[in-house]
């Protein structure tokens, strides 16, 4: 798995998190959301995007991490997976960084299983840490 | 025209080098073409050698299965495959002999002419795939034909026996031997034009490949009373209406189809936002405007819709073939009837039917159709039926397959359930006759006491119905023991873009499809208290005196907790959480409307609680991702009009998760239905009322004609009875407490006549033999099926005997003797009651 090239990050509760630029279709500001009862908790709702009805995951949910405050408005990447166009909720979006292979390392086994779930592993950048997030992986429902 | 001319058949590699010298994108499209063609024409001369099979004299059909051939022939050698050739070679020859009538088509020549048809098709599947036909050897085949071909006859006086065909073909008039002999021996020439019209890109149906002219000579020649040369109109005739069809219809890919219908899809949401915008606009233009840009949408859509509509006929007519095959491997007999060929579909439809049609089919023919001796035994006709039928109904299609066979066994239906581990044995006791039938579109359930290759291998009907829901169609069974059994699939007519309700709960829109809407009821504040009430805490309404299940969307949707919580916060009705919030402006119980939305599912009914209806509107349907596909109430998604996101519901499902269809059933559907209500493996369905002093009674319901309410008020009397007005007519009241006692004397106070006028009387209508009586009882309490054994006698007339229901000792109502006790009642002697005060 190539954990080299351009990665697009975003902020999940102050972590900084990573996907490959080639996956995300693109990034747009929060739209209302129609919740969908008897759903999954992850899933937020269903966007209208031009068009198209596509699914809203809460990535908060995946690796159990406390829910955004009400007043924080998240931003939605919308990604490209198997299963076709999902979007994907952070809290923010960060920089496009380039990484080499050098500064990528497996999760580390102390990580919180729900979190090593849904990463790759980690790129160790200058100040911080990116986690390399599988999207395939953080689409898969848990129930 | 000139490449052609270039062309030997009997050459392989000149053949090629030809090939070669067309572009090779071309080459392809022709044989491409010829694929396509041919294909269809193996189709339709399946279907045509069964009809032969049925009606060997029949010269039309079997011009028709002799063109094919030759086509196919024709166009094999110009494309040089050779082996092609030579199989279609002799197959055209003896079907040449037949045509003259030197032969008389038996079953043993349709089974090789049929053979010869599979034998095309694999090699034209080879070369779809590979290129060349293959390696094969039909040396048995054609020898096959050819022994067939001279079967009865002095062999050895034609050694090119196409070509002495097409001489005799021309009967008395040699005349117009001559010229039609040239060209059906030299396919070369003829396959010319079906280069032109290849690399013109669209292929005429029906294909020939032949000079403009020549359909009519061989009209001509394939029917000997227009042997002469002067009967030109009717020459005219093929020709001028192959050449039509030719001009007129055009080959187009689906996928082209597919994306024009999406396009249509989006402009339909396109044209709902512009509608709505221009209904709050003052400005005239735009609304004129909008207004023709949703007439044209409305127009286009229909048309683009009907380019993807297909005649069932399209698979039906590879069933008869099927079936032959399959009645010859069982050794029975089998005639199929069809009815309402031209019946329309969406296309993907066509397709997803198309499996489990001919599943069923061969469950017939292999499980339900007996043997031609059983058959005769029985005193049915040693040829069995089987019918298909396909309607239009309600915006549904409708396809029955029937077979007049030997029905289902249902007891061994239920043993094999049991054994299975389905249901349990109690289940299956309980279980009417309908429901057992059904039981055979469980997964893992097959009957078939021997594995057949036809079918039997455990997989089976449940694969038919989890197709047919797939595509939103139910499926049901029908059997009558030693009539045979019907299969019932009820299809929608397309799948993308449906009429739906838009409904609200919870302030978010929700659609329902309009194909499973029955009405819709309102009921006012007051009223809804009142009309609704609770079975063992089942909400229930009485529509026209009928039981109408109730389900509340947003209990389904468990939504309720949220507004429960609400409710219970002092801040009535200006609660914080945000789900609930809109709700809650609605919370109030006394004042909130209720709207019932009556639902179809799987042939039941039951209402739908909703907050609000809005509107109908065309939606598309947009399905959902992974991650919501296991919710079953949902079918789908949609955008609307204002761009807002609804979920689509799938009655079905929300009748399931509801226990509509299951437990729940009793209430509803069961209900309406008297006959079935009746016996049923000694089970009754009954009402269970309390009585006298708080006596549990019951009647069976099959005598329940309705329950109603009727105000105190509206009873009077009518010479020595209690009477009410009721539906037009006068209905003699009973009440039970005074029926079944033993001195039948009143207190005033008993009078019924004495009454509030605003006391509501629970009124059992009961019929027994036409005659109707309204029964008034204390209090309805439910509606249970249960055997009636009897646990001790009656003690007191009136009451056939006691049996325990439901854990509690129960008198079972003789209604009968109870009428009669009834009408002889006697009046209350005392002008008691309102006369006196």
């Amino acid at each position: 798995m190539a954990s080299a090239g351009q990665f697009c990050t975003f902020y999940l509760n102050h972590l900084l998190f990573g996907v490959e630029s080639q996956k995300i279709q693109e990034v747009v500001t929060h739209r209302e959301l129609r919740p969908v009862p008897l759903a999954p908790t992850v899933v937020s709702g269903l966007m209208n995007l031009r068009g198209q009805v596509v699914v809203a995951l809460e990535l908060r949910r995946q690796p159990e991490m406390p829910d955004r405050a009400r007043a924080m408005k998240p931003i939605c990447l919308v990604v490209r997976t198997e299963e076709g166009t999902v979007c994907l909720l952070a809290d923010e979006v960060g920089n496009v960084v380039e990484v080499k292979e050098e500064t990528f390392e497996p999760s580390p086994e102390t990580l919180p299983p729900r979190l090593r779930a849904v990463i790759r592993g980690v790129h160790k950048l200058e100040h911080q840490l990116m986690h390399v997030l599988d999207t395939e992986r953080a689409c898969e429902v848990s129930s | 025209m000139s490449a052609a001319q270039r062309i030997s058949p009997s050459s392989e590699s000149l053949g090629l080098s030809i090939v070669r010298v067309v572009p090779m994108s071309d080459a392809d499209d022709i044989v491409k073409e010829f694929l396509v063609e041919s294909y269809e024409n193996l189709d339709r001369l399946d279907r045509d050698l069964v009809l032969l099979e049925k009606n060997p004299g029949n010269r039309e059909i079997l011009a028709s299965v002799f063109r094919t051939i030759h086509t196919i022939k024709g166009t094999s050698g110009f494309l040089a495959f050779d082996k092609l050739g030579a199989v279609t070679h002799v197959g055209e020859s003896l079907l040449g002999r037949l045509r003259d009538g030197e032969l008389v088509l038996n079953g043993e020549i349709t089974t090789a002419l049929l053979a010869l048809v599979d034998a095309v098709r694999q090699m034209l599947a080879s070369i779809e795939s590979s290129g060349s036909e293959g390696e094969r050897d039909d040396v048995a085949l054609i020898s096959r034909l050819t022994d067939l071909q001279h079967a009865g006859d002095i062999p050895g006086d034609r050694d090119e026996p196409a070509l002495a065909a097409e001489v005799k073909a021309a009967p008395p008039a040699t005349a117009a031997a001559s010229p039609l002999a040239v060209s059906e021996a030299a396919p070369a020439t003829k396959a010319a034009p079906g280069l032109d019209s290849a690399a013109a890109n669209t292929i005429p149906i029906p294909p020939p490949t032949k000079p403009k002219m020549e359909p009519s000579d061989h009209a001509e020649a394939f029917d000997p009373a227009s042997s002469g040369a002067g009967v030109k109109a009717k020459r005219e005739q093929p020709g001028a209406r192959a050449q039509g069809a030719g001009d007129s219809t055009i080959r187009l890919d689906v996928s082209l189809l597919d994306q024009l219908m999406n396009l249509v899809g989006e402009l339909v949401l396109a044209r709902n936002q512009i509608l709505q915008c221009a209904n709050i606009s003052e400005e005239s233009s735009l609304l004129a405007a909008s207004q023709r840009l949703n007439l044209i949408t409305t127009e286009l859509q229909g048309g683009v819709m009907k380019t993807r509509m297909q005649p069932i006929g399209n698979i039906w007519s590879k069933l008869p073939r099927t079936v032959r095959d399959l009645a010859i491997d069982c050794g029975k007999q089998v005639r199929v009837e069809m009815e309402g060929q031209e019946t329309e579909l969406d296309k993907t439809l066509i397709e997803a039917i198309k499996d489990p049609l001919t599943h069923i089919v061969r469950n017939s023919v292999d499980h339900g159709i007996e043997a031609p001796e059983v058959r005769q035994g029985v005193g049915k006709n040693p040829e069995g039926l089987l019918f298909l039928r396909a309607f239009h109904e309600g915006g549904q299609v409708n396809i029955e397959i029937s077979d007049d066979g030997a029905g289902l066994n249902q007891e061994r239906i239920r043993l094999k359930a049991i054994e299975k581990g389905l249901v349990t044995s109690e289940q299956a006791g309980r279980m009417s006759d309908r429901e057992t039938v059904n039981l055979i579109l469980l997964p893992g359930f097959s009957t078939a006491e021997k594995l057949t290759k036809v079918s039997g291998r455990g997989v089976g009907m449940d694969v038919v119905k989890t197709h047919i829901e797939r595509i939103g169609g139910t499926v049901e069974v029908q059997s009558r023991p030693g009539k045979g059994v019907l299969v019932r699939m009820k299809i929608p007519l397309t799948l993308a873009i449906i009429p739906a309700l838009i409904v609200t709960s919870a302030g978010e829109p929700y659609a329902i499809p309009q194909v499973s809407l029955l009405e819709l009821v309102g009921l006012d504040g007051g009223e809804s208290s009142q009309k609704i009430e609770t079975i063992h805490g089942a909400p229930v309404y009485r529509l026209r005196g009928r039981l109408l299940p109730l389900v509340y969307l947003k209990t389904a949707l468990r939504l309720d907790d949220a507004e429960t919580a609400d409710a219970t916060t002092p801040v009535e009705g200006t609660s914080l959480s945000a789900p609930g919030a809109s709700g809650a402006g609605s919370k109030a119980p006394v004042t909130k409307r209720t709207n019932i939305v009556v639902l179809a599912a799987d042939g039941r009914q039951f209402g739908l609680v909703v907050d609000e209806i809005n509107d109908t509107e065309e939606i598309v349907v947009k399905p959902l991702s992974k991650h919501l596909k296991d919710i079953s109430v949902y079918a789908g998604a949609t955008i609307m009009g204002d761009g807002k996101v609804a979920l689509i519901l799938d009655v079905l499902g929300l009748a399931k998760g509801s226990n509509i269809l299951s437990e729940g059933r009793e209430h509803g559907r069961e209900l309406e239905t008297e006959a079935r209500a009746g016996t049923n493996g000694g089970k009754q369905k009954l009402v269970l009322f309390s009585g006298a002093a708080g006596a549990r009674m019951a009647v069976p319901l099959k005598m329940l004609a309705r329950l109603e309410n009727i105000p105190g008020g509206q009873v009077e009397r009518s010479g020595n009875r209690w009477v009410t007005q009721y539906r037009g007519q006068i209905l003699p009241l009973i009440r039970i407490t005074h029926a079944l006692e033993e001195r039948r004397r009143l207190r005033p106070t008993d009078d019924l006549l004495s009454l509030p006028t605003s006391d509501m009387l629970q009124v059992l209508v009961l019929e027994n033999e036409q005659q109707a009586f309204g029964l008034v009882v204390n209090r309805i309490l439910d509606i249970v099926e249960s055997a009636m054994e009897p646990m001790s006698p009656s003690t007191r007339s009136g009451v056939l005997h006691s049996c325990v229901i439901a854990e509690k000792v129960t008198e079972l109502l003789d209604v009968p003797s109870l009428l009669r006790t009834g009408e002889a009642f006697e009046p209350p002697e005392v002008p008691s009651g309102r006369e006196l005060n």
